[in-house]
C-alpha cells in the first residue's frame, strides 16, 4: 500500500466536512451575515445525517440510506439556520450571538433527541455509510489514484460544489446581488435587491451546506454521532474561510490544508524522519504555518465591507 | 428606595429577566415535548446547587472560570475585538502556574502562589497579545489567529507537561504544591473546592469597570473599540490599543487558568481536546451583555444552571444536555430584544394608559 497515496485519500475525508462548511460560511458572510454557528450547523448536520440514515437503513434503503442521510442534513441544517436569520435578519440582533446561540441549541437539541429516540443511549447506532467509490482509469494512476480518485462520493461532490459556488458568486446576478448586498446593503437596496431576501438565501445557503458538511462526517468517519463527533470542526472552518479570502477556491485550499493537519496525526508514526520529533510540534505546525502565511502575504484580508451590521433601511 | 425603583423602571432590567423566564420556558416546553416533568427537573436543579454545603460550594468554583473567561471575552469586545482565542489563553495560564507551581517549590508558599498566579496572567496576557500585534500591525483577523492560538496553546501544553512535568505512568503532571485553595473555608462548605480565584475574578470584574469607564486610557480603548476610524483621526494610537486591549483580555483568561490548577485539580492532565473554557466565556459575555458586572451576574447564572443540570439527570432523569437549550434560548431572547419587547408590549400599554388616567 502506497503511504502517500493513502495521506492525500485520508486528508480529503477530513477536508471534505471542511470544504462544504466553510463554503456555507462564504454564503453567509458575503451576503454580509457573519456565521459563527457553523459548529452548531455542522453539529445539525452531523446529526441529523446519523438518525435519517440510520431509520433509512433500517428501512431496507440500502444504498440509497446514506443520501437520505444527506438530504435529512440539508433540510435540519436549514431549520437550524433560520432561528440564526430571523433573530440577525428580521430582528437585527447582534450577528456573532444569534451564531453562538446556533452552536448551544445544536449541543443541546441534537443530544437530547438521541437520547430520547435510543432510549437514553448517548451515541447513535453505527451506521454502513457512504462506501468509497473508484472512478474507472483515473483510480489506476500511481498516488493520485489512490489519493483522490478512489474516494467517497461526497467527496467528489464537494470539489463539484466548490467550482459551482465559485461561478454563483462571481458570474451571475445572483451571485453580484448577494455580494452587493454584504458590500454595500444600501446601494443594493437603491437598485432594487431585497437585501433581507438575500440575507435569508445567504443564511439558509450556509445551514444547508455546513448540514452536509457535518453529514459527510458520521455518513464516512464515525459512523455514528455523539457529543465529541463536532468537536471544532466548525470553527477550523470559519478559520478556512478568512484563510481563504472569502473565496470558495482560498477556502477550498485552506479546508484542505487543515484537513492535512488532521490527516497527518494517524500517519506520524510511519514515517521515519518524524519519529525524532516531539508529536505535539508536528500536531501543531499547519496552525503555526497559518499565522505565518497569513503574516507574510501581502494585502490585508477582505471581509465584505457590510460584515456583521443588520441593515436598517432608515439609517445611511 | 426611589433608587431601586428607578432601576426596576429601566427596561433594560427588564429585558434580561423576561428573556430569562422565557428561556426556562423554552426549556419546559421542550421537556413537556419529551415526556419529563418540568417542575420536578427544575426543583431538582436547584436542589442540586443549593440543597448542600459541599455543592453550593462546588457551584460557586464551577462559577469562578466562568467570570473570568467572560470578562476575557467581554474586554476584548469593548474594544472592538472577538476573543475566540480564550480557551487557549486559559491553557496556557494554567501551563505557566504549573510550571511555576513545581518548578519554584522551593519558595516560600507566600511568594510562590503570587508568583504562579503573575506567571499565569502574564503568559495568557502575551498569548492574546500576539493575537493584538498581528491585527495591530498586519491586519489580520483576530478570530482566524485566535483560533489557531488555541491549538497551539493545547499542543505546546501537552508537549511541556508530557516532557518536562509528567508524573510517571500518567497522562498528567505531577502534583503541584502551590494551592490557591481557601483550605479554612473546608469545614463550612464540606471541602468543596473553593480557592481565591474567585476573589481574584471579582475584583477583576471592578478593574474592568473601573479602567474603562473611569480612566483615560479606558475612554480611549472603548473609542477604538466603537469606531477606530474616528479613534484615529482623534489623535489616538488604535494599535496601541488594540494589543493592550487584547493583553488584558488575555490576563483575565490566565489568572482563570491560574485558578483550575492551583485551586482545582492541583495537577495538570495531557488534554485529548480542546477543554472549551473559551466557548463557556463567549456565552458568558453575551449573556452578561458585556457589561463587567451583567458578566459576573451571567457567570453566577450559567455556572448555577450547568453545575445543576447533573442534579436535574439523577433527581428527574431529563438528559443534562437540555440545560444547552435553556442556555441558547436566554441568549436567543437577550440578543433578539426586539421579542421580548414584543411580548412585553401588552404591559408597556398598559402602564402608558395608567399615567393618561
Amino acid at each position: 500500500m502506497d503511504v502517500l497515496g493513502q495521506l492525500l485519500n485520508t486528508t480529503l475525508v477530513f477536508s471534505t466536512a471542511l470544504i462544504f462548511a466553510s463554503l456555507g460560511g462564504i454564503f453567509s458572510e458575503r451576503s454580509g451575515v457573519v456565521n459563527i454557528g457553523l459548529e452548531g450547523l455542522m453539529m445539525f448536520g452531523a446529526f441529523a445525517a446519523a438518525v435519517g440514515g440510520y431509520y433509512a437503513q433500517d428501512a431496507g434503503m440500502g444504498d440509497l440510506a446514506p443520501w437520505i442521510g444527506v438530504l435529512c442534513a440539508m433540510a435540519v441544517g436549514i431549520i437550524g439556520s433560520l432561528i440564526h436569520a430571523v433573530a440577525s435578519i428580521t430582528f437585527k440582533s447582534d450577528q456573532t450571538i444569534s451564531g453562538t446561540v446556533i452552536n448551544f441549541l445544536a449541543a443541546g437539541s441534537t443530544l437530547y433527541i438521541v437520547k430520547l429516540l435510543f432510549d437514553g443511549s448517548a451515541e447513535t447506532p453505527l451506521l454502513d455509510g457512504f462506501t468509497k467509490y473508484a472512478i474507472p482509469v483515473l483510480s489506476k494512476i500511481p498516488i493520485i489514484g489512490e489519493g483522490i480518485f478512489n474516494s467517497y462520493p461526497t467527496t467528489y461532490l464537494a470539489i463539484v460544489m466548490v467550482i459551482v459556488i465559485y461561478f454563483i458568486l462571481f458570474k451571475t446576478p445572483f451571485g453580484l446581488r448577494l455580494r452587493a448586498v454584504g458590500e454595500h446593503p444600501s446601494a443594493a437596496d437603491t437598485l432594487g435587491v431585497n437585501v433581507n431576501r438575500m440575507r435569508y438565501i445567504g443564511v439558509m445557503m450556509s445551514g444547508m451546506l455546513a448540514g452536509i458538511g457535518g453529514a459527510t462526517i458520521t455518513l464516512t468517519t464515525t459512523g455514528t454521532f455523539g457529543h465529541n463527533t463536532i468537536s471544532g470542526q466548525g470553527f477550523i472552518a470559519i478559520a478556512a474561510m478568512i484563510f481563504g479570502k472569502w473565496n470558495p477556491l482560498g477556502a477550498f485550499g485552506a479546508a484542505v490544508f487543515f484537513g492535512f493537519s488532521q490527516a497527518i496525526r494517524n500517519y506520524v508514526q510511519l514515517f521515519e524522519w518524524s519519529r525524532d520529533i516531539p508529536q505535539e510540534f508536528i500536531f501543531m505546525l499547519p496552525y503555526v504555518l497559518t499565522i505565518i502565511v497569513l503574516v507574510s502575504a501581502v494585502g490585508r484580508s477582505s471581509a465584505p465591507s457590510a460584515l456583521g451590521q443588520p441593515y436598517d433601511p432608515s439609517k445611511r | 428606595m426611589h433608587k431601586l425603583k428607578k432601576i426596576f423602571a429601566t427596561d433594560s432590567y427588564i429585558v434580561p429577566l423576561v428573556a430569562i423566564l422565557m428561556g426556562f420556558l423554552v426549556g419546559a416546553i421542550v421537556m413537556l415535548v419529551g415526556g419529563y416533568d418540568p417542575v420536578a427537573a427544575y426543583s431538582a436543579l436547584f436542589k442540586r446547587v443549593f440543597g448542600s454545603p459541599y455543592d453550593f460550594g462546588e457551584a460557586v468554583r464551577e462559577m469562578t472560570p466562568l467570570m473570568l473567561t467572560g470578562l476575557a471575552v467581554a474586554f476584548a469586545f469593548r474594544s472592538g475585538m472577538f476573543n475566540i482565542g480564550a480557551d487557549g489563553q486559559v491553557i496556557i495560564g494554567m501551563t505557566a502556574a504549573t510550571i511555576v507551581g513545581i518548578k519554584l517549590a522551593a519558595l516560600p508558599s507566600f511568594l510562590l502562589v503570587p508568583l504562579a498566579v503573575i506567571a499565569a496572567g502574564l503568559c495568557g496576557g502575551l498569548w492574546a497579545g500576539i493575537a493584538g500585534y498581528l491585527k495591530a500591525k498586519r491586519g489580520i483577523n483576530e478570530v482566524i489567529t485566535t483560533i489557531m492560538l488555541n491549538w497551539i496553546a493545547l499542543f505546546l501544553a501537552n508537549f511541556i507537561v508530557r516532557t518536562f512535568l509528567l508524573l510517571p505512568g500518567q497522562n498528567r503532571s505531577e502534583d503541584i504544591p502551590a494551592s490557591m485553595s481557601m483550605t479554612f473555608l473546608n469545614s463550612m462548605f464540606d471541602n468543596a473546592r473553593l480557592h481565591w480565584g474567585t476573589a481574584i475574578a471579582l475584583a477583576a470584574a471592578v478593574f474592568f469597570y473601573v479602567y474603562l469607564w473611569k480612566t483615560k486610557q479606558g475612554y480611549e480603548m472603548r473609542a477604538v473599540g466603537l469606531n477606530p476610524h474616528a479613534a484615529e483621526y482623534a489623535g489616538m494610537n488604535v494599535g496601541r490599543n488594540v494589543v493592550k486591549a487584547m493583553f488584558i483580555s488575555g490576563v483575565f483568561a490566565g489568572l482563570a487558568g491560574a485558578g483550575e490548577v492551583l485551586g482545582v485539580f492541583h495537577f495538570q492532565s495531557v488534554f485529548a481536546a480542546s477543554p472549551g473554557y473559551g466557548f463557556d466565556g463567549i456565552a458568558v459575555a453575551l449573556l452578561g451583555l458585556t457589561h463587567p458586572f451583567g458578566v459576573i451576574l451571567a457567570a453566577i447564572l450559567y455556572g448555577t444552571l450547568t453545575y445543576g443540570s447533573a442534579g436535574m439527570s439523577f433527581g428527574a432523569d431529563v438528559p443534562p444536555e437540555l440545560i444547552r437549550i435553556v442556555i441558547g434560548s436566554i441568549i436567543f431572547f437577550i440578543a433578539a430584544q426586539g421579542i421580548v419587547r414584543w411580548v412585553l408590549k401588552p404591559f408597556y400599554l398598559k402602564r402608558k394608559k395608567e399615567k393618561v388616567l
